[in-house]
């Protein structure tokens, strides 16, 4: 605790959030794996501007706290489907860092062996769906799979994550209305960061908001702050006893922010330095979520500063990891595209 | 046994995998109560109940989806789209979704995606010839049954497998009757089969083409000529050795689609052909196309579009005349 704030005033300028009636050891894991997943991000530009990461990345700093309210609040079986900007969701539904850097590097020992990228991140076997290389895409898949979960009459809630810029396509509002006439247990989480890659979403967004037009389809509707850890868990963890009691899917629409671009390597002309700013120094999920477990006692500074220094070090272990990993065999290319033997051989 | 009707073959299919196995379920417009609009799983409602025969709002995109997420998820979904054309409507799921899970994610996508196909009546918005745009893209199967028979032979194998299969059933054949196989009678994805064997000529079809092709090749034997005339049954996986091995045979290949023949299934078969029995060859590999032209509603128009037996007929003769000149 600073002087300042142990006369009275804070020194910051960050928004309380609430992490009362919460198990203290919940939040200083979310606290933990947001630091990883800002850490793991924060290295990717140069990476990538370097070309050991061929092609670019959507970068989710400022994002982290609705990844991992979300994953806090779901069973280990539950499935989630994502969008194009997918590492805070793949390293909080259990990818581990090693396996997402060397997939990002394109080495045989990423979580898809190369094939899949930094949009196609996936591992089905702990229920991460994927990420979606196309708007609003991941909601689909994510409906199907509760569709399935539904059929088969178990205790499986899937989770369907796009942006703003989905809120914009027809395939969004037809998921939407078939889940929730059918009462599937689906999440519907819009992770509204305010911009459709450089257009600023509410410019070209009729209907007032996202939430409005969500409400139309009678389903349950909560507009929640995504740079508040707490909220998110608490938002999905309703949502998700809803969804299991056979109640039907919730809509979700976290307001969050991206520091970054949309791609990494951009110059960024459509927003103020000063709203980027804001976003930073009054709502960061990271500090607030370390000030309000500062304020119960629950965590000490050196503890925060080990989180940190241990989030480093595995983010430079992954990396080292991705580097040293083989390429994967060129043969590899045309294997597995089907299951029956397409007869092509190699033919070109 | 008694002979059944194409459509009927599909919900013959249907039933009998569905009682099988209780993973597979279908879901589109019009199914519970109306059977499809093809009666292609009429009772089926009543007999599996509506969790399992599954009305969708006209929403393509959420078909797909659904399908496509339910698959990754363990089951097995049939989507019926009831016209092929209305897949326009998720060519993103079709295209970049179903296709793709497999290579990106190493996972089973057992998805069949049924629509009713060819050229008909209705205009230019019902009748796209799509078997070629989907054989293009990596990790779709497309059948093209022209049976009763391979219909419900073919569904049993898509349901079976583990990959997204295009089941493209022909508008002119719905109603056409034949003999089907008892339920482990599966007819293999990717086999072509014989339906005339002749040494003179080999004309290759599939789904409606194959009637038109069987017609031009009776009034070809009239004349002496005996044409082999193989029905492909799939067009991907493309079974071009059976193919080959007629043409090793014949010496002359006419290949034959309903479809604009500008980078058909026809045009395949010839490229693949001239490269693997080219000394084989007697003369050059001829397709027999549609035209480059929407259909039209006036049949004075599209008749004369797609090709008729008369043209299969009058590219074998050219053949012939040619080797004989």
């Amino acid at each position: 605790m600073t002087q300042a704030e142990a006369a009275g005033a804070p020194a910051h300028k960050y928004l309380p959030i609430d992490i009362g009636g919460i198990d203290l050891a919940g939040p200083s894991q979310w606290l933990r794996t947001m630091l990883l997943i800002r850490e793991f991000e924060t290295t990717l530009d140069a990476l990538s501007m370097s070309g050991k990461i061929p092609g670019g990345v959507h970068l989710s700093i400022g994002q982290e706290a609705v990844a991992v309210g979300i994953a806090a609040a779901l069973e280990p079986q539950d499935l989630v489907a994502c969008s194009h900007r997918s590492h805070h969701h793949a390293i909080a539904k259990g990818l581990t860092p090693r396996s997402v850097m060397a997939e990002l590097f394109g080495k045989a020992t990423g979580c898809r062996g190369g094939r899949g990228g930094s949009m196609h991140l996936g591992d089905m076997s702990i229920g991460f769906l994927g990420g979606n290389g196309i708007v609003g895409a991941g909601l689909g898949i994510a409906m199907g799979a509760s569709l399935g979960s539904h059929l088969r009459g178990e205790d499986q809630v899937s989770v369907g994550i796009f942006g703003d810029g989905g809120a914009n396509t027809g395939r969004t509002w037809e998921s939407v209305n078939i889940a929730t006439v059918w009462k599937l247990p689906l999440i519907i989480v819009c992770e509204n960061n305010k911009y459709a890659v450089e257009t600023q979403t509410e410019r070209l967004t009729g209907g007032g908001s996202i939430s409005r037009r969500a409400a139309g389809f009678g389903l349950p509707v909560r507009t929640v702050d995504g740079q508040d850890v707490a909220e998110m868990y608490r938002a999905t963890h309703e949502a998700r006893d809803r969804a299991a009691c056979g109640e039907g899917p919730t809509f979700i629409e976290a307001k969050t922010y991206r520091y970054e671009g949309h791609d990494t390597g951009q110059i960024i002309r459509y927003r103020t330095a000063e709203e980027v700013e804001d976003w930073r120094g009054t709502k960061d999920p990271i500090q607030r979520l370390r000030i309000a477990l500062q304020a119960v006692g629950g965590l000490a500074d050196e503890a925060f500063d080990q989180m940190a220094q241990n989030a480093r070090e595995t983010v430079q272990d992954a990396i080292a990891f991705a580097d040293e990993s083989p390429f994967p065999d060129p043969s590899e290319a045309t294997r597995d595209v089907t299951a029956v033997d397409l007869g092509l051989g190699n033919v070109r | 046994m008694t002979p059944v009707t194409y459509s009927q073959a599909f919900r013959e299919g249907m039933r009998e995998e569905m009682a099988r196995d209780d993973r597979i379920f279908i879901l589109g417009t019009d199914l519970l109560d109306r059977g499809g609009h093809f009666g292609q799983v009429l009772g089926l409602g009543k007999e599996f109940g509506a969790e399992r025969v599954r009305d969708m709002p006209i929403s393509e995109a959420a078909m797909v989806a659904a399908g496509v997420g339910a698959a990754l998820n363990g089951m097995r979904p049939v989507v019926d789209l009831n016209f092929i054309d209305f897949s326009f409507g998720a060519m993103d799921e079709i295209f970049n979704q179903a296709a793709k899970v497999r290579y990106m994610f190493g996972t089973p996508l057992p998805l069949v995606i049924r629509g009713t196909s060819g050229v008909a009546l209705y205009g230019a918005q019902h009748n796209n010839s799509l078997e070629s745009i989907f054989a293009h893209m990596p990790g779709l199967l497309v059948a093209v049954p022209s049976t009763p028979t391979d219909t419900k032979g073919l569904l049993k194998s898509a349901l079976r497998g583990d990959d997204p299969v295009i089941f493209m059933m022909h508008k002119r054949l719905t109603g056409t009757r034949g003999e089907v196989g008892g339920p482990e009678d599966l007819v293999p994805l990717g086999r072509a089969a014989v339906r005339r064997s002749g040494g003179n000529v080999t004309i290759v079809a599939y789904s409606h083409m194959v009637f038109k092709a069987m017609e031009a090749a009776e009034r070809l034997a009239a004349d002496g000529i005996e044409a082999e005339v193989i029905d492909l049954r799939t067009v991907m996986p493309l079974d071009i050795e059976t193919v080959a091995e007629s043409v090793r045979k014949t010496g002359y290949l006419v290949a034959a689609t309903e479809a604009p023949c500008f980078g058909s299934i026809a045009s395949e078969v010839a490229a693949r052909i001239q490269e693997t029995v080219f000394d084989w060859l007697s003369g050059p590999v001829v397709r027999v196309g549609a035209r480059h032209a929407p259909i039209a509603h006036s049949p004075a128009l599209f008749e004369t579009v797609i090709p008729q037996s008369v043209d299969i007929e009058r590219a074998v003769r050219v053949l012939v005349a040619r080797a004989e000149s």
